[in-house]
């Protein structure tokens, strides 16, 4: 029996202004994903696929269509409603890191725990735990100040998966390192996906980056332009 | 929640120490600034007031001469006499005590210090008029008064310049060609309108007139001193004080009064109404260093938006509810605020208690200025803290997150 659709997009439009000065970035995504895939969305830049992204993550809401997330329908969910989905079913990882300046790893990890109201032995105990499986134990106490672009991405990684969601969305995570960072990166999401089962869409214009995933998704204008599963 | 809420604001306070000294330091200016000058200014008020009362509020005095502006015209008005003041005292009901005086300058001697202040000749209703008490010794009686004796009681500054650190009370001293005891030392009044009040000799009228100028004419009293009753009208008064004048000075209708009678309650309200002005004033100064404080507050406020907007991006995007990441934004400023408040207020107890008597005034705790320019001064903080946060909540993650 095939695996029930984790995401399913119909029709999703984004525009953004309105009258002359509207522009459609998204028109019209028909899209499934299931539970346990590790999707590539790429594009030239303008394309719309961090505005796909944004919208898959609920950081941002669409302008028509519908987007069910394990059936629930999206775009019926208040603001609240959807921030209670990213807290407790998905993740985040972003080109630029977003990391709480002059906070220290195990703090910026411990953060969604906060939110969770998990007790203070109970954060720590996951933090420590999630910086270890990015190769971090030892960066417990450094702000991002004190770390390299790769250190830091791998403390928004722990971040991320810290609360064990069902989904990881990574916007361009690697658009800001070297080629071995790179490598190391994408080997934490590999292994995420293969050994935790988390679903991780990934939005990169980098081929190298897209050959890791086993789906890869094309968007051009906006539009789906490609669909390829190997 | 709400634990949780002040556990994470607390935590980005102590992220941010610069930030939340600036704060602080904001509205701890503002609240130092205005309970500092309103606190000093009702002290230089209370002062004046205190100085005012010494000078006896009730207080008439009767001088002959049409009045302030025409003493030129003095020199030939008859003075009045001791009979003037007995049927004053005797006949107006208003008055409360009545003390004739008699003024000469006359060089005073003690050893070999020399003074010369004006040596005045009155009765011992006098000190009850102007509020005189001794400090040590005692003042002179009715007794010393019908018997002319010579003895004499001395403010501070007379004993300062013919004493110097020595004992006055018992001490003879030289006034013109007589030997006079000193009985009794005044209790110090300091600088009032009218110069040094310290700066004072008193004998009885009857030793001035048969033992230093000698009794020349009945017309001798150069001014009488008068204090009111309580509660008495200063008009009527006054009024009732003249009719019997003019008709003792043998005034026709139709001539205008050749004496004139100042009364210190007029003197107390301008004062009174001057120092008012003052205080508001200082209000004034204070008001605008108070606003000076909210600008600072709302500068660092607006300074620090575009971090803290990306910092509520981040919070709402890994799951954060709005009214969340509002109550730690409320919660950062309503500390802060309360924390420079605090700060002021204690900064401003010292700064009073350290200046007030520096410039001379008493100093006076006042609850009221300290609870409202903490409460501005809080409200202003944790408005410029609370509404950027309100605004930048309100945003879709995503927006807040790109915030430049």
């Amino acid at each position: 029996m095939e695996a029930p659709p984790l995401i399913e997009l119909r029709g999703l439009t984004k525009t953004y202004g309105s009258g002359d000065a509207a522009f459609q970035a998204l028109k019209g995504i028909d899209l499934t994903i299931r539970a346990g895939e590790f999707v590539a969305i790429v594009g030239p830049s303008g394309s719309g696929k961090s505005t796909l992204m944004n919208v898959l993550g609920c950081l941002d809401t669409a302008t028509t269509g519908t987007y069910r997330y394990q059936g629930i329908a999206v775009e019926t969910l208040d603001t609240d409603q959807r921030s209670l989905l990213r807290r407790y079913a998905l993740g985040f990882i972003f080109q630029g890191f977003n990391l709480l300046a002059r906070t220290s790893s195990l703090e910026n990890v411990e953060l969604p725990l906060l939110y969770r109201g998990l007790s203070r032995k109970e954060r720590r105990e996951k933090a420590v735990a999630a910086l270890t499986s990015v190769g971090l134990p030892t960066k417990l106490a450094s702000t991002p100040g004190e770390l390299s672009g790769g250190q830091q991405q791998r403390v928004a990684i722990a971040r991320a998966i810290v609360t064990r969601p069902s989904t990881l969305f990574a916007d361009e995570p690697t658009g800001n390192l070297d080629s071995v960072t790179t490598r190391d990166v994408m080997e934490i999401l590999t292994r995420l996906n293969l050994d935790q089962g988390i679903t991780v869409l990934l939005v990169t214009h980098e081929d190298t980056v897209a050959a890791r995933a086993r789906r890869t998704i094309l968007i051009r204008d906006g539009q789906v332009e490609s669909d390829i599963s190997r | 929640m709400i634990w949780n809420a002040v556990s994470i604001a607390l935590r980005e306070i102590s992220r941010n120490l610069l930030r939340a000294f600036l704060t602080v330091l904001g509205v701890f200016i503002g609240v130092a600034a205005i309970i500092t000058m309103v606190t000093l200014g009702q002290g230089a008020t209370l002062a004046v007031k205190a100085q005012i009362s010494n000078l006896g509020s009730n207080l008439l005095m009767l001088r002959p001469g049409a009045g302030f502006g025409s003493r030129a015209s003095s020199a030939g008005v008859p003075h009045f006499t001791e009979k003037d003041a007995e049927i004053l005292g005797e006949q107006v009901a208003g008055i409360a005590a009545i003390a004739p005086v008699r003024s000469v300058s006359l060089t005073t001697l003690h050893l070999n210090n020399a003074w010369s202040s004006p040596v005045t000749g009155t009765t011992p209703a006098f000190f009850q008029i102007n509020k005189w008490s001794v400090v040590e010794g005692r003042l002179f009686t009715d007794a010393d008064l019908r018997a002319g004796n010579a003895v004499c009681v001395i403010g501070n500054t007379v004993r300062r310049e013919l004493f110097g650190s020595d004992e006055p009370v018992g001490s003879k001293i030289r006034i013109g060609r007589a030997s006079f005891e000193v009985v009794g030392l005044l209790a110090t009044k300091g600088q009032a309108g009218m110069g040094d009040q310290d700066d004072i000799l008193l004998v009885p009228l009857s030793s001035l007139q048969r033992r230093l100028v000698g009794k020349t004419s009945s017309h001798d009293i150069s001014q009488i001193s008068i204090s009111a009753r309580d509660g008495t009208d200063s008009q009527a008064l006054i009024a009732e004080i003249t009719r019997i004048l003019r008709q003792r000075r043998n005034l026709r209708s139709n001539q205008d009064n050749n004496f004139n009678l100042f009364d210190t309650r007029q003197i107390a309200e301008t004062l009174g109404s001057t120092t008012q002005l003052m205080t508001m004033l200082l209000a004034a100064v204070a008001g605008v260093s108070l606003l000076v404080g909210g600008i600072g507050i709302m500068n660092i406020m607006l300074v620090s938006v575009t971090e803290r907007t990306r910092e509520i991006g981040i919070r709402l995007a890994i799951g954060a509810l709005a009214g969340e990441v509002l109550l730690q934004f409320l919660v950062e400023a309503v500390t802060l605020s309360c924390i420079g408040g605090l700060v002021g207020i204690l900064l401003a107890f010292a700064l009073c208690a350290g200046l007030a008597p520096l410039i001379g005034v008493p100093f006076h705790f006042n609850a009221e200025i300290n609870g409202v320019s903490f409460l501005f001064s809080a409200a202003v903080g944790v408005l410029f803290g609370y509404a950027p946060a309100r605004r930048a909540a309100r945003l879709n993650p995503i927006d807040a997150l790109r915030h430049e």
